[in-house]
């Protein structure tokens, strides 16, 4: 068969290395956020189904006009530059190394719309030619990397990344990425009832946090890099500062994403977590209050309302991102 | 279209609430006889679909530990049979083709094409990244352990900046391979895909197990 | 009476976007049935010369391909007429399978599907590559995806063939049989090439690029001889006895 060469191609090297982490002399199959069919219960990957695809055209269309039939060779020659980097070893210490997910880095090169329609197209090949990820689920991981990934690692940058901030602008955006994807993926494996001791959801979330500081090191490097060699590459951050409007932003998204989580699992963990998060206590006050009556009512119910509490609060946090994409949209003019 | 057929497939698997070792014996019957009639190598079918198994495994493991073991049980047969069928979806339908279909089940020809383009040219770019390693390590960044990781991640950095700008370059110079042979903006395909009877033969069998596999064990009971 | 020129260009001009200046006022002329070689080291503008041939690069001066000049209602027709071989295959084979490849040319011509595929087997029967026209381009050798470029470019029915730097990846076998293949193209040819030999064995007149400027004109023996223009341990006799 002529296509057999890409089942050779495949194996445990690539999903290990879009383990998107660590792998830890203890190798740890942990984590490449992509959620196969099976996973997810059907009002979850049905609902996120129907929700990705307008998610995508409207991120693609909203932010960049410009799409020709010219673009199409560019952003797949990227999205297989994506797939290459992907296996790239960074070692960063004893026995460890990281590997770069890319989605904010193609966020901050190329743009939100262009990297929303890569890291579908990269998703796609991954579901359907790697069996990377399930085709049923394709919607929910589209939604968190593609969109929501993407989204959270542009805005920083946006907001941030004109003038001497712009590294941490960056690290941020990176990690922001990696980590609102993450936990929007465990809070959908959580709404559709999966089992999970709370041990294990905060080993994942210290996993995801190792992975989202690696990711941030990664893209602040490469975009290094990559400015040294052609800074035109680079699209240009804005030069004014918008810290309340992108603090709002990113904590919500981060909150909501977490606040769906932790309602899933435990309801007095909301309180501690939002305690913790004090700095953005005044604006998630908002989101805080609403899911925690969702949950007071929901004690105890049966898996079909704690999945309706669960979508509710993805349809929260992806509300957020839209009207943020949509903002950031507009805000340049087009 | 082998498409619908898979996707019935997989919306059966993917919503029987209580999977039997007996039910998922009959799923994966039927599986490897499709792969025998696809004339796929049953063994390394088998042997690839379990790639999805670590993953499914560590929830499985995790879900027994919480006390679910029936969600255990089911998430490893329903993960493992999903990847099974889009594997055999994958290995009987060459992607151009495979693309075709998603066209005419509505996906945007714009999106097929990046999706055409990103295969093209992932094998080639990531052969360019793998020489690029080579040419790393035969200056000597081995992976040893107690040495200072700083160097190599600078030069793992480097090596895919590099690779992104020459990504693009790339890209520029296919666009101008596009326009010198007349490009103006449209992309025609070759061959539109047209339903012939044995397609919707097909379609028809595979939905009907699907659904016999996903009511019937709920009707018995 | 003499021939009018396929191609005429005088005085071109071409600036980066940099401010380098690429080509610096190059006046060149193109008969038909000609085999002309481009000889130049390199980065003297020859690949950039070759681009405003077919309308992919503007500048200032006088360019006339085939009688038009490069206006954007001409450059299709000129794109048909003027098949640029690309030195890099990878980026030139674009879709993926050959016979999608080489139809490309066809389809952007206004041909319908079904009048595309067989004028793409055609060419690929031209070139001996019909064989290969379901494969994907990642599996063939550097030679075969030249050979199948070249089809690409010839399924236009174009009446220049540019060929840029096309034994550069090839084997000498390889080679040998390209050279076997253009000599009984009818086109009119331009080759851009630092193998002498190559241009021997095609080319009738030779042109020499430096610095933007062609700066010599005539015999290919005469102006590799001039330029010793031919590979380190040989001199220009050895190298272009055939």
């Amino acid at each position: 068969m002529e296509e057999g060469h890409y089942i050779r191609y495949s194996g445990w090297n690539s999903i290990a290395g879009r383990a998107g982490g660590t792998h830890l002399t203890i190798v740890l199959p942990w984590w490449p956020v992509h959620i196969p069919d099976g996973f997810l219960s059907a009002p979850v990957w049905l609902g996120l189904d129907l929700m990705a695809p307008p998610a995508v055209v409207l991120v693609a269309r909203r932010a960049q006009r410009e799409f020709e039939g010219a673009r199409a060779p560019l952003l797949g020659v990227m999205g297989a530059f994506v797939f290459a980097a992907q296996m790239v070893n960074f070692p960063v210490g004893i026995g460890t190394s990281g590997h770069l997910l890319g989605g904010a880095l193609l966020a901050i090169t190329l743009g939100p719309a262009a990297a929303c329609v890569v890291m579908t197209a990269i998703l796609a090949i991954q579901a359907f030619v790697f069996q990377d990820g399930g085709i049923l689920a394709l919607g929910a991981n589209t939604w968190n990397m593609a969109v929501v990934g993407v989204l959270a690692g542009y805005l920083p940058y946006r907001f941030w990344g004109g003038g001497k901030w712009r590294r941490v602008a960056v690290f941020s955006a990176a990690a922001i990425s990696v980590m609102a994807a993450a936990v929007m993926a465990l809070a959908e494996l959580l709404a559709s009832g999966i089992a999970m001791p709370r041990s294990i959801v905060g080993v994942s979330v210290a996993l995801f946090v190792i992975s989202a500081v690696l990711e941030g090191a990664i893209t602040v490097a490469v975009v290094e890099g990559i400015e040294r060699l052609s800074p035109r590459l680079i699209r240009p951050a804005a030069p004014e500062r918008s810290w309340a409007l992108t603090g709002l932003g990113v904590a919500a998204v981060v909150l909501a994403s977490c606040g769906v989580l932790v309602a899933s699992t435990n309801p007095d963990g909301i309180w501690r977590l939002a305690g913790q998060l004090g700095i953005a206590a005044r604006a998630t006050s908002l989101i805080r209050a609403p899911l925690a009556d969702y949950h007071a009512g929901w004690l105890g119910a049966s898996w079909a309302a704690k999945a309706a509490a669960g979508l509710a609060g993805l349809v929260l946090a992806g509300g957020v991102c839209l009207a943020l994409g949509a903002a950031a949209g507009r805000k340049r003019g087009r | 279209m082998k498409i619908l057929a898979v996707l019935a497939w997989l919306v059966a698997i993917g919503t029987s609430p209580r999977i039997t070792p007996l039910l998922a014996a009959c799923y994966f019957a039927l599986l490897v006889g499709v792969t025998i009639l696809a004339r796929l190598p049953v063994g390394a079918v088998l042997l690839r679909a379990a790639g999805v198994l670590p993953f499914s495994a560590t929830f499985a493991v995790i879900s027994i530990a919480a006390g679910d073991a029936a969600r255990a049980e089911a998430l490893i047969a329903k993960s493992y049979l999903s990847a099974s069928a889009v594997l055999i979806l994958a290995g009987t339908t060459p992607l151009p083709k495979l693309l075709r279909g998603l066209e005419s089940l509505g996906v945007p020809r714009f999106f097929t094409l990046v999706v055409q383009f990103l295969y093209r040219y992932l094998f080639t770019i990531s052969e360019q990244a793998q020489h690029m390693r080579m040419a790393a390590l035969a200056r000597g960044s081995q992976s040893r352990r107690g040495r200072r990781a700083s160097p190599r991640f600078r030069a793992a950095s480097g090596a895919v900046a590099t690779l992104f700008a020459r990504s693009q370059a790339r890209a520029e110079s296919i666009h101008g391979a596009m326009l010198a042979r007349g490009f103006t903006g449209r992309m025609e395909p070759l061959a539109a895909p047209s339903p012939r009877a044995a397609d919707a033969l097909f379609l028809a069998v595979g939905v009907l197990a699907a659904a016999a596999l996903r009511f019937l064990p709920g009707a018995v009971r | 009476m003499t021939p009018q020129p396929l191609v005429e260009v005088r005085g071109l001009r071409h600036r980066y976007d940099d401010g380098t200046l690429a080509l610096d006022g190059v006046d060149f002329l193109l008969f038909p049935g000609e085999t002309v070689a481009l000889f130049g080291p390199n980065g003297s503008g020859k690949t950039t010369f070759a681009h405003h041939l077919n309308g992919l690069l503007s500048g200032e001066g006088f360019v006339s391909v085939c009688g038009r000049s490069l206006e954007k209602k001409n450059l299709v027709e000129i794109r048909r007429k003027v098949g640029l071989v690309f030195q890099d295959s990878d980026e030139q084979l674009f879709m993926s399978t050959v016979l999608e490849d080489v139809a490309f040319g066809p389809l952007n011509l206004g041909r319908t599907p079904d009048e595309a595929a067989p004028e793409a087997l055609r060419a690929l029967e031209q070139v001996g590559m019909q064989h290969a026209a379901g494969k994907a381009p990642y599996h063939l050798s550097a030679g075969e995806k030249k050979r199948v470029a070249l089809a690409g470019v010839l399924a236009m029915n174009p009446e220049i063939l540019i060929l840029d730097e096309p034994t550069t990846s090839l084997d000498p076998p390889a080679g040998r049989s390209l050279v076997a293949l253009l000599r009984n193209l009818p086109q009119s040819k331009i080759l851009i090439t630092h193998d002498a030999a190559f241009a021997r064995a095609l080319a009738t007149r030779a042109v020499f690029f430096e610095r933007g400027r062609v700066i010599a004109d005539g015999p290919v023996a005469e102006i590799v001889e001039r330029f010793h223009w031919y590979p380190s341990a040989s001199n220009a006799t050895e190298c272009l006895r055939r």
